[in-house]
């Protein structure tokens, strides 16, 4: 039974604020969809291509349905397109980690595995969802979810208990981007709000399960994990770091250039 | 491409299309394992809803048939055309077989 339907009763979202808490989810599926089809041409295998490419086309899917949803509630005639190539850097409300640069290969899995984890949990609370649509979203999405995480975990795994190189490199990533983890957890105004209506999960339980998920995956891949910090950039509140400006200015440059262009 | 990914086997890929149909041969990729194998098969080769069940299996461990015995081996069942179930007459009743 989803929280909708059972006798509970949960105050509503604001409109405002439902807006932009589905933004956050879609532009991280956005973001880190373009983020990965960077590879495409470039992967260390071609087989890695296809792979990688596979896990954009299903972030941009996601992507698309949330935006157009987010659209939708915010009733001001903006869709899918207009709400991602027409907003500026300070209105995207991504996670920070998904900007950060694809590295080498391993940089990438490292960055993969932590939000996969953060995703298949956050869909599969999701499924029950007070919010009707989230829950449609969400069930489509953890299935591609679960796959995603199966890759990135197996790449990790193959990595950080392969060569000295190869662990080395894995876990130099995992000690940078561990910082931008701190966002995922951490509840602000809009997050607390959403979680009282139903709407989404609690961050810090959130954070209990994906804790799990990434301790098992670090301990077969042999790697250590980092220790927490308590500052951290809030993407999800349109705090980004240099490297999104540098994304949006290829992701947009077509309709920039040449408004309602279609083919 | 690097070394590493030359030196990574070869699989052949094969995929039931769906529930009740047998397994056929579809192509090959280079993985490190068995486990990779399947993954990329499921990259490259379901990408449009092609199957429901995945065999991957190293290209190495297939024992083929040489082309040089084809004559030996195939040849014989040319003349025994009796083989084949063409000589029954199927009841107009009967709408497959």
């Amino acid at each position: 039974m989803s929280r909708a339907e059972a006798k509970r009763s949960y105050p509503d979202l604001g409109q405002s604020e439902r807006f932009r808490y589905v933004l956050r989810l879609a532009d991280t599926s956005l973001i880190l969809g373009q983020r990965l089809g960077e590879w495409v041409g470039h992967a260390p295998a071609l087989e890695e291509d296809l792979g990688v490419a596979n896990i954009s086309l299903d972030l941009i899917g996601q992507a698309r349905m949330l935006l157009s949803y987010a659209g939708e509630i915010e009733a001001a005639g903006r869709d899918e397109d207009r709400l991602a190539y027409l907003r500026d850097q300070n209105d995207f409300l991504n996670l920070a980690l998904v900007e950060q640069p694809n590295g080498d290969f391993g940089c990438t899995i490292v960055r993969q595995v932590l939000i996969d984890a953060w995703q298949l949990e956050l869909h599969t609370w999701l499924e029950a969802s007070t919010d009707q649509r989230l829950r449609e979203i969400a069930a489509k999405a953890v299935k591609e979810t679960r796959y995603h995480l199966r890759y990135s975990s197996g790449w990790l795994i193959r990595l950080g208990d392969g060569t000295d190189e190869s662990h080395a490199r894995v876990q130099a990533s995992l000690n940078d981007l561990w910082k931008f983890t701190n966002e995922l957890f951490s509840a602000d105004e809009i997050d607390v709000l959403a979680e009282n209506a139903g709407v989404a999960p609690r961050l810090s339980e959130l954070h209990s399960r994906w804790s799990v998920r990434i301790d098992e995956i670090l301990s077969q891949a042999t790697l250590t994990r980092p220790v927490d910090v308590s500052y951290g950039w809030f993407g999800k509140r349109g705090e980004h770091t240099e490297h999104l400006g540098h994304i949006l200015s290829e992701m947009q440059f077509l309709q920039r250039a040449y408004p309602d262009v279609t083919w | 491409m690097s070394d590493d990914q030359q030196n990574w086997p070869l699989f052949e890929v094969f995929i039931r299309g769906r529930a009740g149909l047998e397994h056929k041969h579809v192509g090959s990729l280079h993985a490190a394992d068995g486990q990779m194998a399947l993954e990329h098969a499921r990259d490259l080769y379901t990408r449009r809803m092609e199957g429901v069940s995945l065999w991957v299996v190293r290209s190495k461990d297939i024992t083929a048939s040489d082309p040089d015995d084809a004559d030996a081996l195939f040849e014989p069942a040319k003349d025994k055309i009796y083989r084949h179930p063409t000589f029954y007459e199927i009841p107009d009743e009967v709408k497959n077989l």
